[in-house]
């Protein structure tokens, strides 16, 4: 007995030394071997490593320190491996955790569970389960979507989300399945089963949220395999684990790596098909545009073919030449009258020069007569008395002959 | 029209678009086609933005059957 007066009533903190006392100074525990698989292993950038042994009924924490695994040096750990792990167990006050902290570690070979898993896989592909021949074409637009998973699970309302945004055309009929546990197998077989026996689903998502690889087990199950290799209706698979292949997903018609991305990859995006319609809509205007316009270019080649035989036209045509010709005959004989008249001009001109109006024009006059209108050139001609006009560049002047002083 | 299904209605304006851009036709079918083409578009926009998803469930009824019933 480790206190000597034990108290009636514990703390935590008492029991909790208590036991650490209790298994730190158990000889057996201190260095201790134990067997099983490795799960949930995690590995933190401290260089610590945290894992859980298990077999079929039991599981162990296990802490595999940066020091130790230095001293050791073991084999690259993952899940699935069964080992051998040796070390000392104690209690994790904080966390009221019993473990066993690693000094060393012993491969058994490949964990049972992986064996399990490496020995399906090779059986299937045997048969050539996942021969790509045997993938069917995913619908671009299907009507109605079949999902396989839990009605709880985090998973549906992500898948469903993504549906209604992307493309709520769509029904969703969901088939309820167990996605974990020992039931999940043949749950997740029925649930499919059913979807092919409604028959309304044109397409079915196989989904499940992340989890470790025992979580996801089901998934890697024959009867799992099964129900996808005999379903009518093509598969997409979502399980997420982004990094290992689950014999669903190989069996599956499409794997995608997350439940989102199975969903995503099922259904088209309603802001494409919104586009497209618009695309459509453009494109029938300029087509409809396109033919009228053509429609009528052809019209009017028509209508000047038509009016090139058209007798009117023939009649016009000839009507304008005999005009275009007679306004020529027109403008030429214009042309000769005034060449004529030109030549008019020029005697006339030189008909002036000669005129003896333009002697008067230079200082002398016409005498005349009045009552014959003789020229009087000579004093002989005209007596005194004798009425004279003289003709000057202005007119007139009227004088009367004076008789000689 | 109403009773056609978006993919049905996108269907058929697809075709009237590409009728309509082949061109050898009758003044009055083309705008037969323009019409129907306009129709069809605005059907397609109008069950784009009234869609809703609708979601189901499905459970074996006691007769063994697949029976499919509203989800929430």
């Amino acid at each position: 007995m480790l206190f000597l007066d034990a108290p009636s009533v514990f703390s935590v903190t008492q029991l909790s030394h208590y036991l650490k006392e209790l298994l730190e100074t158990d000889e057996i525990l201190q260095d201790v071997w134990v067997r099983g698989e490795i799960s949930g292993y995690r590995m933190y950038p401290s260089g610590h490593c945290y894992f859980t042994l298990k077999d079929a009924e039991a599981q162990l924490h296990c802490v595999f320190f940066k020091n130790a695994r230095m001293r050791s040096g073991p084999p690259e750990l993952r899940d699935g491996m069964a080992i051998t792990a040796n070390g000392r167990i104690s209690f994790y006050e904080r966390d009221g955790k019993l473990q066993l902290y690693v000094e060393n570690v012993e491969l058994i070979g490949e964990g049972a569970l992986f064996l399990r898993f490496e020995q399906l896989k090779a059986r299937l592909a045997a048969e050539g389960l996942f021969d790509a021949s045997r993938k069917r074409p995913i619908p671009s637009c299907p009507a109605v979507i079949g999902i396989v998973t839990s009605p709880q699970a985090a998973a549906l309302r992500d898948m469903l989300r993504v549906l209604r945004t992307r493309y709520p055309l769509t029904r969703i009929i969901l088939s309820p399945a167990f996605v974990q546990g020992v039931e999940a197998p043949a749950s997740i077989a029925r649930a499919i089963d059913l979807l092919n026996a409604h028959g309304e689903a044109e397409v079915v998502i196989l989904a499940r949220g992340g989890g470790s690889i025992e979580e996801l087990w089901a998934f890697n199950e024959e009867l799992v395999a099964r129900a996808i290799a005999r379903s009518r209706i093509p598969v997409i698979s979502g399980v997420g684990h982004e990094t290992d292949f689950t014999i669903a997903d190989l069996v599956a018609d499409y794997r995608a790596s997350t439940p989102t991305a199975a969903a995503a990859a099922a259904v088209p995006d309603i802001a494409d098909w919104r586009a497209q319609v618009l695309e459509l809509q453009q494109a029938l205007t300029e087509f409809l545009e396109a033919f009228l316009s053509d429609q009528r270019e052809q019209l009017e080649r028509s209508k000047r073919d038509l009016l090139r035989l058209d007798p009117q036209y023939q009649v016009e045509r000839l009507q304008q030449r005999l005009d275009d010709t007679s306004a020529l005959l027109q403008a030429r004989m214009q042309h000769i009258l005034s060449l004529r008249s030109e030549r008019l001009r020029g005697v006339a001109m030189r008909l002036h020069s000669l005129s003896p109006l333009l002697t008067i024009a230079r200082g002398y006059a016409v005498v005349r007569r009045d009552g014959d209108q003789t020229v009087v050139s000579s004093r002989q001609q005209v007596q005194p008395g004798d009425e004279l006009t003289i003709q000057v560049t202005d007119g007139h002047i009227y004088a009367t002959v004076r008789p000689e002083g | 029209m109403q009773i056609l299904s978006f993919e049905e209605a996108f269907a058929q304006l697809e075709a009237a678009v590409a009728a309509l851009q082949d061109g050898q036709m009758p003044l009055e079918r083309a705008l037969h086609y323009y019409e129907e083409g306009m129709k069809l578009a605005q059907h397609c926009s109008n069950l784009l933005e009234k869609a809703e998803l609708r979601v189901q469930q499905l459970r074996m009824s006691d007769e063994a059957k697949p029976v499919v019933e509203p989800f929430e």
